[in-house]
């Protein structure tokens, strides 16, 4: 495909007369991993809800491998292949992990409102879901409500059912935020694995691991653009580090 | 939903599911045999009937999180359809078997669904409330309204003795229609399990919990909704098709709120965090409504106390207290509690009579004086109008208070020890 994966002209949002989001342009091509960084407030996760339908835009325009998104629902974006996970643990707390992930991947394999079908028939549902809970770890915990997981696994959950559908868009909101050194690092390889041939936009506080991970950066301040870069050009740009950088301890 | 039970799918306890549906289908039949007295099969008929309705009323409320205050339009307008049709069936204008009538009833109700549906669907949480108990509202007056359809306020009438018989089954004995409702309780309850099974019914639940997340995997939450309650509505149209042949009559009072708010108080009775729940919560309200009314006019007092204690104390209804006992007896402790169960019981049924004999007393001087002040209760005549009975009363009240109360803790306590004794075995 010679689109970009992800295009948005000048995308912009006001709550009230409030501008949050002024004027965004961004092209991310195919395969890409990106990263959106920027202060607190700064909009990123107005952003990533601006892209995936939640809310609508109040100006612009976002296209999804070429085509307009704009003004869709969430579930129309959600069905041409763009996934999100949620900054705050979004999942299904009363169903079990696996149920969780069974949920994901029910549209995307063809079941859609389907009342005619027994889950458990559901040869491939029930692979997908198997895998997916194996690649976030959670195997273990298959039948525990997912009210009752930890914190770390909650998160790696939010990641599980963001990719199963197999989206090919992907959009990570904070996914290690409030983790452990070490839950982190496992974080990043489950990204890293899960991410592997799709295109993947992340916004993300932890400097170790957006260098670690991103190919290119964006940097987002007061709902502007400032900077999308390589990481190495990102370190040297001035601005950034005036803006952005330079407060971060790292 | 707060106070629900967490775990939503229904498991029979390793007994296998063959088994279960067996058993239920061996008692469904064997039932008749024992109890045949006109009145009991008339009994078990109306359960029947309401075994359907109250599990359709689940799907909306225990599985798809929507709180229905006019579910009784779909069955109510499935009575009507099925009515109708019967008579035409009986002119002999169409061919259609009695047996399938409920298909009728069934079809006539998701017809609705998908009319209505579409509109209060478009919404969840309360605003649904809202517009549901808008739409029965609405159906309510457009019943007492049109007389061409509704019959006016002595509803239509039929004979379900249609056609020739089959296999020397006309229909007309009460045992040969409480077959044919047992028959289509049964499929329809198999049919609402699996469909609890299915991806539908599977997203109804993400629906339930989690509607936002459920728009980011692809899910169109009206959509789901709508769908549910459609199928939903068939089902509850299957219980007014059933109904129509029980009764032979199909009156306004079908689709009136007070039906309504029946199903939904046998559903929650019974549970609504289990699929077995409504059953249970069916049972007991027939026995209220059918059994209970024989014997007094204040049956819906009572069943709304009911209703009220089980809200306050029991809000995952008798279905979670059940299944409470059922870990306790898995974990080898149900035996220590039983005692203090029993005493509180006992208790309990202490009150019970000081609170019939108070109700009772207060409808035979209020409602019934006309009829003198003279009563029959607990096969004992007496005087409501003298003080003795209301002094009997009060004592029952206080002996019964204080017994039941010192029961409860008793009870509270060694549920506490127990509890207490099972986490640090897990941990
Ligand atoms: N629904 C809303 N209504 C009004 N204001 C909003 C809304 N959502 C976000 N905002 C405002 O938009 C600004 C950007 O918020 P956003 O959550 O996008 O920031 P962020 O970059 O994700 O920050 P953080 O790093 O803290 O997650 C904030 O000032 C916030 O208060
Ligand atoms: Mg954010």
């Amino acid at each position: 495909m010679n689109a970009h994966a992800l295009e948005l002209k000048a995308v912009s949002k006001s709550f009230g007369n409030t501008a949050i989001i002024r004027g965004v342009d961004l092209a991310i091509a195919q395969g890409e991993r990106h990263a959106l960084i920027g202060p607190n407030g700064a909009g990123k996760s107005t952003l990533f809800n601006l892209i995936s339908g939640r809310y609508p835009v109040s100006g612009g325009k976002i296209l999804l491998n070429g085509d307009s998104i704009t003004g869709l629902k969430p579930f129309e974006i959600n069905r041409k292949g763009l996934s999100r996970s949620f900054q705050i643990t979004n999942i299904f707390q009363r169903m079990s992990v696996f149920e969780n992930l069974r949920c994901a991947v029910l549209w995307s394999l063809g079941y859609k409102y389907s009342f005619w079908h027994q889950l458990k028939e559901l040869k491939d549902a029930n692979r997908s879901a198997e895998e997916v809970m194996e690649a976030i770890g959670l195997k273990g915990r298959r039948d525990t409500p997912a009210g009752v997981l930890s914190y770390a696994e909650q998160r790696a959950l939010e990641i599980g059912i963001t990719i199963a559908g197999g989206a090919g868009v992907i959009l990570l909101d904070e996914p290690t935020a409030g983790m452990s050194r070490t839950e982190t690092a496992d974080a990043v390889e489950l990204i890293r694995k899960v991410s592997q041939g799709k295109t993947l936009i992340m916004v993300e506080h932890d400097m170790g691991v957006i260098f670690d991970l991103a190919d290119r950066i964006s940097v987002l301040v007061y709902g502007e653009l400032i900077a999308s870069d390589k990481p190495e050009n990102i370190r040297g740009n001035q601005a950034v580090q005036e803006a952005y950088l330079g407060t971060e301890a790292h | 939903m707060a106070g629900v039970p967490s775990k939503l799918r229904y498991r029979p306890f390793n007994l296998g599911r063959w088994l279960t549906w067996g058993l239920t289908a061996l008692v469904m039949v064997v039932l008749p045999q024992i109890f045949t007295q006109g009145y009991a099969i008339t009994l078990m008929s109306q359960m029947g009937i309401m075994i359907v309705f109250a599990l359709s009323y689940n799907m909306l409320l225990g599985q798809g999180g929507m709180l229905s205050f006019g579910h009784a339009v779909y069955s109510g307008l499935g009575a009507y359809v099925a009515v109708h049709i019967l008579n035409l069936a009986g002119a002999g204008k169409i061919w259609m078997p009695l047996s399938l009538l409920p298909l009728v009833g069934g079809l006539g109700g998701a017809f609705f669904g998908v009319l209505f549906g579409y509109v209060t669907t478009k919404r969840a949480g309360t605003t649904f409330a809202m517009i549901t108990l808008g739409i029965a509202v609405l159906v309510d007056t457009w019943a007492t309204m049109s007389r061409a359809f509704f019959g006016g306020e002595q509803g239509v009438s039929t004979d379900r003795v249609i056609g020739k018989p089959f296999l020397g089954i006309t229909y007309g004995p009460g045992v040969q229609v409480y077959y044919l409702i047992a028959v289509w309780c049964l499929v329809s309850m198999a049919l609402m399990y699996a469909w609890s099974h299915t991806p539908l019914g599977r997203i109804a639940n993400a629906v339930r919990d989690n509607p936002e997340r459920a728009e980011f995997i692809g899910y169109d939450t009206q959509r789901v909704r709508w769908f549910t309650l459609i199928i939903s509505a068939f089902f509850a149209g299957i219980s007014g098709g059933l109904s129509t042949i029980n009764f032979e009559i199909v009156t306004p009072d079908v689709v009136s709120l007070s039906a309504s708010g029946g199903v939904l108080l046998a559903t929650f009775i019974g549970g609504i965090g289990f699929f077995f729940g409504p059953i249970l919560g069916a049972v007991v309200f027939s026995f209220f409504a059918v059994a209970l009314s024989n014997y007094t006019n204040a049956w819906q007092f009572y069943l709304g106390l009911f209703f009220v204690l089980m809200v306050m104390y029991a809000p995952g209804g008798i279905a979670s207290i059940i299944v409470m006992q059922l870990q306790l007896i898995a974990r080898k402790r149900f035996w220590r509690i039983a005692p203090h169960y029993l005493a509180a019981g006992a208790s309990g049924l202490v009150l019970l009579a000081a609170l019939i004999l108070t109700v009772e007393m207060t409808y035979q001087l209020s409602e019934n004086s006309a009829n003198g002040t003279v009563m029959n209760l607990f096969g004992v005549n007496f005087d409501c109008a003298k003080a003795l009975p209301w002094a009997v009363a009060v004592g029952l009240w206080i002996v019964g208070g204080i017994l039941f109360n010192l029961a409860r803790q008793r009870v509270a306590r060694v549920w506490g020890e127990i509890q207490t004794e099972l986490l640090q075995a897990r941990a």
